[in-house]
């Protein structure tokens, strides 16, 4: 490297490089250089996703004793210990209790944590790349895509063989992703598109797509389209160990795909030219992290219908606490969307038990008024 | 940093760009005959300060994001120290060459610090389990560090760089851009939207850069004061056309201003340098021309 000879002090600069509190990294060490002081480290990084791995564990047990019948910590336990002696959820060996907690609520609890982290991943990348802190799969038409797709295929039957378990999540990505390619169009032709116009775009799209969606469940037998209208107000409920399974994996791989570009997403930020100078493949990137948004997407709709706003408020909290750089925002997000959809669940099967209330309107009710507070009283932000 | 693996090298003799007939429009224009830039054939040598100006929509602006390979050009080369710029990855071009755009609105609130380090993302190697997260080497902070000191941006390190002045902002992006360890730098119009002593720092840092550091800099303008007083040599450019190579004194001539911009300017010699100065007619010398042009007119 050629270095030139700038004879001014270090230590003198030393000095006013303390970490500021809010500011990334607030723990200079004396001898590292300067900038380390508010740039993120793997120490760093390793605290706080131990730290929230912790706190997620702890809710996912506190929220396994709320619901219809209460199940405390001790008796927890004690069925945790059946379950474990009898190898298996078996009705006989771990009793009726048992049989609700490990068949009904655990997976219900894992799915939402899931599914909340998926779309608050999706959000965070949503907001990178359209360079727009509250686009959102919900607000951008995404969901409402999705949602079309998947009740396409119910109307169809495709939603009743045994493909089921891939095909209403393919269904539901294809629509995504036809949302998707409406508002990367209108960005790619704007270079970056202004805040309203996003949002005017998002609220058309989602106008359309609802309309047809009415129309598809308007033409169904009653009974189904009952069902549908649960569905599509956001709903999560018990699926099997096998559907979890094959869900978590798939939505797994794409969150971690999404994880592995968290530096590029960083890159992105600053707009598409300045990413390319810097070094990125700006095309088959933005084009990479487009499918697997839409992908996470068409599988979070098709097993819990239209849930919003999780994907935006969650990236703005957690920028506020740590920070903006990706590499922590986008896994911390993750963590926090889960526990926020799992909080949210949990409030919407316990608050009328024992009657529920669709997720979505709870999330939608939280989220709903802080997407107007950011619009209306921190525009100066985002304009 | 010459030597390193994977930064364009070549024996001394190749210069730091050759461009061979270039030729670029948009996708997107209406009129597709339409070359935006049609046929520049040129070269930058190695540490020299070379200023590209013209009168709008010459393509000035274009030929620095095809020099960084932002844009591809349909037909012709650029050579970047004798290899050819196309077949050059996005990464191999960024360890080469930085880019300093002409505006660069950050939407989220990066410190200047980390802002700063992203011009370390060309140099990163993709580690095996926590691939994409490429934590910064104790080299990419060192690094950073001196491109700060340079750039004279250190003390706001912890700023975020949403809320800085103009001045700082834009020394903040050439902070990032040393980061990149270049051996090219380009400016697209590093002075824009400065006041007086904000453009006099930029050019004293730019200057200091390419004298200090051998570091070849290409700089767009619409200055022609900024480029005639700084620039080793000017491309003055018309209607995506080379239409003069040369030194200052060769380039900022009254006759070839009048062909090129199609209006009369006075050019004197600058009191310190003695290298030429261009001054926009005042109030008299329009008047007399206007006065000049009737009189031809009714002849």
């Amino acid at each position: 490297m050629s270095t030139i000879t700038d004879q001014r002090s270090l230590a003198t600069k030393t000095g006013r490089l303390t970490a500021q509190p809010g500011t990334a990294g607030s723990s200079v060490r004396p001898g590292t250089t300067p900038a380390a002081g508010s740039v993120l480290t793997a120490k760093r990084w390793l605290s706080v996703m131990l730290g929230l791995s912790a706190a997620a564990l702890m809710l996912l047990l506190a929220c396994l004793q709320f619901g219809t019948q209460w199940i405390g910590a001790g008796q927890l336990i004690e069925l945790l210990a059946r379950l474990v002696r009898a190898g298996g959820t078996d009705a006989e060996a771990i009793g009726t209790t048992g049989v609700i907690l490990f068949q009904v609520r655990l997976p219900r609890v894992l799915l939402s944590f899931l599914v909340g982290g998926s779309l608050a991943s999706v959000g965070v990348v949503l907001q990178a790349l359209l360079r727009n802190p509250l686009a959102d799969p919900y607000v951008l038409g995404v969901s409402s895509g999705a949602a079309l797709g998947v009740s396409l295929a119910i109307l169809l039957g495709v939603g009743t063989t045994v493909l089921a378990l891939s095909a209403l999540p393919l269904c539901g990505f294809a629509g995504g992703l036809l949302s998707l390619v409406v508002v990367y169009r209108m960005a790619a032709s704007y270079g970056r598109l202004p805040v309203h116009s996003l949002l005017l775009a998002g609220v058309i799209l989602n106008a359309i797509f609802s309309a047809v969606i009415m129309f598809v469940t308007s033409i169904m037998d009653p009974n189904r389209s009952a069902g549908m209208m649960t569905w599509l107000m956001g709903n999560l409920s018990a699926p099997s160990y096998s559907a979890l399974a094959i869900m978590t994996a798939y939505l797994m791989v794409g969150v971690f795909i999404l994880f592995k570009q968290a530096r590029v997403l960083n890159l992105l930020t600053l707009g598409e030219e300045s990413a390319r100078s810097l070094g990125v493949e700006t095309e088959r990137v933005k084009r990479l992290l487009y499918v697997v948004s839409a992908l996470i997407t068409g599988a979070v709709v098709s097993v819990s219908g239209m849930i919003g706003f999780v994907g935006m408020v969650i990236p703005h909290a957690v920028r506020l606490v740590l920070g903006v750089d990706h590499r922590i925002l986008l896994p911390a997000s993750a963590l926090v969307g889960g526990m926020f959809l799992l909080v949210a669940d949990t409030t919407a099967r316990t608050l009328l038990s024992p009657a529920e209330i669709p997720v979505g309107i709870v999330t939608a009710l939280a989220g709903g008024p802080f997407f107007i507070y950011l619009l209306v009283w921190r525009k100066d932000r985002f304009s | 940093m010459a030597g390193t693996v994977g930064t364009v090298s070549c024996d001394v003799a190749c210069p730091a760009y050759r461009v061979q007939d270039l030729h670029f429009r948009y996708r997107t224009a209406a009129n597709r005959t339409d070359w935006v830039l049609d046929g520049p054939t040129f070269e930058v040598k190695r540490g020299e300060m070379l200023g590209i100006v013209g009168p709008n929509g010459s393509g000035k602006s274009s030929l620095l994001k095809l020099l960084s390979k932002v844009l591809e050009p349909q037909q012709g080369s650029i050579d970047l120290f004798g290899r050819n710029l196309r077949r050059l990855s996005q990464n191999q071009a960024a360890r080469t060459v930085a880019l300093v755009p002409q505006e660069s609105q950050q939407i989220f609130p990066f410190t200047v610090a980390e802002t700063v380090l992203m011009g370390r993302y060309p140099h990163h190697r993709e580690a095996r389990w926590v691939a994409g997260f490429g934590w910064e080497t104790d080299e990419d902070l060192a690094v950073a560090e001196q491109a700060m000191e340079s750039a004279d941006v250190a003390h706001l390190a912890n700023r975020s760089a949403t809320d800085l002045s103009g001045g700082e902002r834009q020394r903040c992006v050439i902070a990032r851009a040393l980061a990149q360890e270049p051996q090219v730098l380009l400016l697209d119009e590093p002075t824009a939207f400065l006041d007086l002593q904000h453009q006099i720092e930029i050019c004293a840092i730019v200057r200091r850069l390419n004298e200090e550091r051998g570091l070849t800099v290409v700089l767009v303008s619409h200055d022609l004061n900024l480029a005639g007083q700084h620039c080793d040599r000017i491309v003055m450019l018309k209607e995506g056309r080379l239409f003069r190579l040369g030194t200052p004194d060769e380039v900022m001539r009254a006759d070839i201003l009048r062909a090129v911009y199609g209006c009369e300017v006075l050019v004197d010699r600058h009191p310190e340098s003695g290298l030429p100065r261009i001054t926009l007619p005042g109030r008299m010398g329009q008047k007399e021309r206007m006065g000049h042009k009737e009189h031809k007119t009714d002849g």
